[in-house]
C-alpha cells in the first residue's frame, strides 16, 4: 500500500503548527502565568443553552475548562493558562471540529481590557509581518485592534433595534446573518459588551447593567477568541446557571446538575478576567488555509 | 429520518413531497449562541436551486428514490447518456443535472441513476473512480519529500491535488466523495 498522502500532506502546517504552540507558551511563561492542567473529563460542565457536552461513563469531557481554571483563580493562582483538548458534540463545519484545541488564559485584579491588549500582543508576535494574508484577504494587523460595541454593530448593520431583542436565538442569528458578514475583514476587529442575555460568565458593566463585558475577537470573519471580566457573584452566577438549565430542559436537553464547586469558591473570587481562544482557527489564520481539517493530524472522518 | 448533525453536501431529503439535493453546505454557531446549518438545495426534478437555514431539533426525511443500475456509454451535444444493463434502455442526463460528478465518469463505468417516473435525476458513483493524468509538472528530482504535492488534471477535466511523484501518464485513484486522490493504481 502507498504511503498515506492525504496526511502526509499535511506535514508543513503540522510542523507550522508546532512552532506556534511552543510560541504561544514561550508568550505567556515570560509574562510569568503557569501553564496548568486541568482534568478534561468533569462530572458536569457549566450549562449552555447552545454547547452540549459529550457524555464519559457518567461524566461528561470538558466543553472548556473554564470552571476548574476559575476554582484554581479562586485559590490565588494570578495568572494561569492552559492548551487542552474541548469536545462539543455535533458541531462540525470548515471551522467547526467536535474536538479541537482550546488555549484559555486567565488573570487576577484586572478587567477585559487587559484581555484586548493581551490577544494583540499575543498575536502580532505569531505574526511575522504586519500584514496577513488569509485566503486572498489582506489583513492589516497594526495594533491597535478596533474596538465595537454590540450597540454600535446593531446600530450600523442591522434593520433590528438591540432593544427590541428579548430572544436569544434571535440575536444570535442576527450576529450571524447580519453583524459577522458586515464586519471588515481587513482588520482584526473586538466586538464588545454583549446584552446581558448573552452573559453567560460574565460581569454586568457597573454604568450600564444591561451589558455585560464581553469580548469576541474576530479576524477576517473567522470567530477567534471569547473572553470576559468574570462575573464573581456567586449569587447570580447560580441564578444564571438556573435560567440556563431551564431553557435546555425546556428545549427538550437531559437534565444536569449545576456545578455547586465552582458556584460555592466563587464567593472568594473578586475582579478577575479569562478568555479562551481557538487554537485550531488560529492556525488556519497563521497558515493561510482554508478549513480547520487542514490544520489538524486528523478529522473524526479519517479515523 | 435524518437530524441537522446528519445534513452534508450531496443529502438527499424530501421537502413539500419532491426530491432534493444538498448543493452547498455550511455549519456556523457564532459564540455562545445556536448552530445554524445553511444549505443551498436543488429540486431534482426541477433543478431550481434555492438557500435554506435550518436549526438544530429539525429533522429531515430521507429522499428514497428508486435506482437502476446503468452503464455509462458515452457523451454527446444532448448530455451523457447511459444504458440499463437489464432493458437495454438508453437514457440521457444533462450536464446541468451531472454537476460535477460528470468529472468522474469513465466509459463503461457502472453507476446507479436515480430515478424520478422514466425520467434520470441523479446519479449515485461508486466510492473509488481509476483516473489517467494527463497533465501535471514532470517530477522534479530530488524532491522526496512525501508531502509535496501539485496540481494534476486528469482525462476527465477535473483538477486536483496530487503526490509530486504522480506524472502525466499515471492512473490514480480517486474518491468521489472527498474528490481527492487516494492512490496510484498498479498496471
Amino acid at each position: 500500500m502507498e504511503q498515506n498522502w492525504q496526511l502526509a500532506r499535511k506535514r508543513k502546517t503540522i510542523e507550522h503548527r508546532a512552532r506556534i504552540l511552543h510560541q504561544i507558551r514561550a508568550f505567556f511563561v515570560e509574562q510569568g502565568f503557569i501553564e496548568v492542567e486541568t482534568p478534561a473529563r468533569i462530572p458536569v460542565n457549566a450549562p449552555e443553552l447552545h454547547i452540549d457536552a459529550i457524555p464519559s461513563d457518567g461524566w461528561y469531557l470538558q466543553t472548556s475548562p473554564e470552571l476548574c481554571m476559575k476554582r484554581l483563580l479562586a485559590a490565588g493562582y494570578d495568572n494561569i493558562f492552559q492548551i487542552c483538548h474541548c469536545w462539543r458534540a455535533a458541531e462540525r463545519g470548515p471551522n467547526h471540529l467536535p474536538e479541537y484545541t482550546m488555549l484559555e488564559w486567565y488573570r487576577r485584579d484586572c478587567d477585559y481590557q487587559q484581555l484586548m491588549s493581551d490577544c494583540e500582543e499575543l498575536i502580532s508576535s505569531l505574526v511575522e509581518h504586519e500584514t496577513l494574508t488569509w485566503q486572498g484577504q489582506e489583513i492589516d494587523m497594526t495594533r491597535p485592534w478596533p474596538r465595537l460595541t454590540v450597540q454600535q454593530a446593531f446600530l450600523q448593520h442591522s434593520s433590528t433595534s438591540l432593544s427590541q431583542i428579548t430572544d436569544a436565538n434571535f440575536f444570535s442569528e442576527l450576529i450571524s446573518n447580519e453583524i459577522e458578514p458586515a464586519l471588515p475583514p481587513n482588520k482584526p476587529l473586538f466586538l464588545i459588551d454583549y446584552p446581558t442575555l448573552q452573559g453567560s460568565l460574565a460581569r454586568r458593566k457597573t454604568e450600564d447593567p444591561g451589558f455585560v463585558e464581553r469580548v469576541e475577537l474576530y479576524i477576517a470573519g473567522l470567530e477567534l477568541a471569547n473572553g470576559f471580566s468574570e462575573l464573581t457573584d456567586a449569587a447570580e452566577q447560580r441564578q444564571r446557571f438556573v435560567k440556563e438549565e431551564i431553557q435546555r430542559q425546556e428545549s427538550g436537553k437531559p437534565p444536569c446538575p449545576l456545578p455547586e464547586k465552582y458556584i460555592d469558591e466563587l464567593e472568594t473570587l473578586t475582579n478577575a478576567t479569562g478568555i479562551a481562544l481557538g487554537i485550531d482557527r488560529l492556525v488556519m489564520l497563521l497558515c493561510n488555509q482554508p478549513t480547520i481539517d487542514e490544520v489538524v493530524c486528523f478529522t473524526p472522518e479519517q479515523l | 429520518m435524518y437530524s441537522c448533525s446528519d445534513l452534508k453536501k450531496g443529502l438527499k431529503i424530501m421537502i413539500d413531497g419532491e426530491p432534493h439535493v444538498i448543493a452547498q453546505y455550511d455549519f456556523t454557531k457564532p459564540g455562545k449562541g445556536q448552530a445554524l446549518y445553511k444549505c443551498k438545495l436543488r429540486n431534482m426534478i426541477t433543478g431550481s436551486l434555492f438557500d435554506r437555514t435550518y436549526r438544530s431539533g429539525e429533522s429531515f426525511e430521507p429522499a428514497h428514490l428508486e435506482e437502476r443500475e446503468m452503464q455509462y456509454l458515452y457523451q454527446d451535444d444532448s448530455g451523457y447518456v447511459f444504458m440499463d444493463k437489464k432493458s437495454y434502455e438508453q437514457i440521457t442526463l444533462t450536464e446541468e443535472t451531472l454537476e460535477t460528478e460528470k468529472y468522474f465518469l469513465v466509459d463503461n463505468m457502472d453507476v446507479e441513476i436515480l430515478m424520478h417516473g422514466d425520467r434520470g435525476i441523479g446519479i449515485s458513483l461508486p466510492n473509488f473512480v481509476n483516473l489517467r493524468v494527463i497533465q501535471t509538472d514532470p517530477w522534479v528530482k530530488g524532491d522526496t519529500a512525501a508531502g509535496n504535492n501539485k496540481p494534476a488534471t486528469v482525462e476527465t477535466g477535473y483538477t486536483l491535488a496530487v503526490p509530486s511523484f504522480v506524472e502525466e501518464g499515471t492512473l490514480i485513484q480517486i474518491d468521489t466523495r472527498s474528490r481527492e486522490y487516494a492512490t496510484r493504481v498498479k498496471e
